[in-house]
């Protein structure tokens, strides 16, 4: 199963078997701006879901990404200490923040598809 | 993902004369000191800065508190605002300005602001002020119950402010305004801009040249239109205004200076010259001078960290054996120093530049140290050398 999906705070989760990686998504890299610095996760950590998962900062301000779902850090996007503009250049592909080992499936219940955030950020606009 | 941001119905905010152009530009805007401001443009902080740095930028001050002091002559107006903050008002040539700060009577800062002593003649009498926008109601109200009788405050609320920022600045303005040419850093002038009449000042707050432009509020736009049909300016907001300060040392009301904070213990020792500091007259003037004799307990002073991360306002400061030491009061990243950068109160004993210092950014400890302010040079024009 290859599926994403997104929740209210902007971070998307994109699940491939047990192993699930997470983002933000475009919208949020734009209301953001420029990033300037990412703080990920030690390797290993145990995540509840809404638990923060790695902050990301804009010239302006620091900014929290929380994790959409449980589960153990098993994978950080190392390339954004040094690159953090990735996270603006491609918010959905190679600026993911963090991979984790999923715990519970039906967590992903919760979250919006595709379509359903398409339509909740237009709302917000 | 969460970001804190202050909350405010946009129908309580307060507008300024330029709104419906920021809007047409496409800026983002967001509450400020009970206006609905500009933070940033379809540029972006980071492009809107570093345009700044190199070519020249168009910012919106006109939240800012405009006024006019005026009485009998300029002794007895200099007078009257010497005995509030601690300048040298009298010693201000005609068409000079200068930066003051109002002192409550414990000698900390009730605001900081700009004075200018109007090159003209006729304007003999008057000192214009240019005060913080989240400041002005408490400001008029302080300076309006401790004037003399033949001295008034007149708050000039149908005036706009735009500020025009950045080392191609002098060359675009002159091209609207010939009086601009002729003006050095702190100079003020009454002129002209494309035939409007104008007070223009050459200073700023981004440590770069440039000027600030006074305007009837009902011809800014047509001023702010013209600066922007040049290639060279581009419209800049609040979150570039910030960041290009900060690498400049410059201090933001209500957040590096305030109420709790001496001009000594803010490191703007500058701001009392010698004949003040030898007559003192000026509010709280026994514990500032107490303070520059003997020093004061913290002093504001430059951060830098040593690595990636940012340390925002709020960031605690520790000795490297473990001792609090004070707090950021202004960080964040440098675009033109291309990494964090802070300010923040230190306790005296160990603000010498290059004190190694611990920052707790997130429950984790970022070695930092301190540096020497600003962090960008600043660039102001003193004229031809």
């Amino acid at each position: 199963m290859s599926d994403i999906r997104f929740t209210k705070d902007h971070e998307w989760v994109l699940v491939d078997g047990d192993t699930a990686t997470i983002g933000i998504s475009d919208y949020a890299q734009e209301q953001l701006g420029d990033v300037v610095f990412v703080e990920l996760p030690d390797i290993g950590k145990t995540l509840e879901q809404g638990d923060e998962a790695a902050v990301v900062e804009s010239v302006k301000a620091a900014s929290e990404v929380y994790a959409p779902v449980s589960g153990e850090v098993i994978e950080v996007n190392e390339e954004l200490e040094a690159a953090p503009g990735r996270v603006n250049e491609d918010a959905m592909g190679e600026g993911w923040f963090v991979k984790l080992k999923l715990t519970d499936e039906d967590e992903l219940d919760d979250l919006m598809d595709e379509a359903a955030y398409a339509k909740y950020i237009k709302e917000l606009d | 993902m969460g970001e804190s941001s202050a909350a405010a119905t946009p129908e309580d905010l307060k507008i300024t004369p330029l709104h419906g152009l920021h809007l047409e530009l496409g800026a983002r805007m967001v509450p400020f000191a009970g206006y609905d401001m500009p933070v940033q443009y379809p540029k972006g902080v980071l492009g809107e800065h570093v345009h700044t740095r190199e070519a020249a930028g168009l910012f919106d001050v006109s939240h800012m508190g405009q006024a006019r002091l005026k009485g009998p002559d300029h002794e007895t107006v200099a007078a009257a605002l010497e005995a509030l903050a601690p300048g040298n008002f009298k010693g201000l040539g005609a068409g000079r300005q200068v930066y003051s700060l109002l002192l409550t009577d414990k000698g900390t800062i009730v605001d900081d602001f700009m004075v200018a002593r109007p090159a003209a003649p006729e304007e003999e009498g008057s000192l214009l002020l240019v005060v913080n926008a989240a400041c002005k109601e408490k400001d008029y109200a302080y300076i309006a119950a401790r004037l003399p009788e033949n001295v008034t405050l007149e708050p000039l609320e149908d005036l706009a402010l735009l500020a025009l920022q950045g080392p191609r600045a002098g060359d675009v303005l002159a091209r609207h305004a010939r009086q601009a040419a002729e003006m050095i850093f702190m100079d003020a002038r009454r002129g002209t801009f494309d035939g409007i009449a104008c007070h223009l000042t050459r200073a700023g707050y981004t440590g770069e040249d440039g000027f600030e432009i006074s305007v009837a509020a009902d011809k800014a736009e047509a001023v702010a239109r013209a600066l922007l049909a040049h290639e060279e300016v581009e419209p800049i907001g609040l979150g570039a205004r910030d960041s290009l300060r900060l690498e400049a040392g410059l201090c933001l009301y209500g957040h590096d200076i305030d109420e709790t904070t001496t001009p000594i213990e803010a490191a703007l020792n500058w701001a009392i010259p010698k004949r003040r500091r030898e007559e003192g007259g000026f509010p709280g003037a026994e514990t500032i001078l107490d303070q520059l004799k003997n020093g004061a307990p913290s002093k504001r002073v430059g951060i830098l960290p040593d690595g990636k991360a940012p340390a925002r306002e709020g960031t605690e400061i520790f000795s490297t054996s473990g001792e609090k030491l004070g707090v950021v009061t202004s960080g964040g990243f440098g675009p033109s120093v291309g990494g964090p950068i802070a300010m923040g109160y230190v306790q005296t004993g160990a603000s010498d530049v290059s004190t190694e210092v611990v920052l707790m950014v997130r429950g984790k400890e970022r070695p930092a140290h301190v540096a020497p302010l600003p962090f960008v040079a600043q660039r102001y024009y003193r004229g031809k050398k």
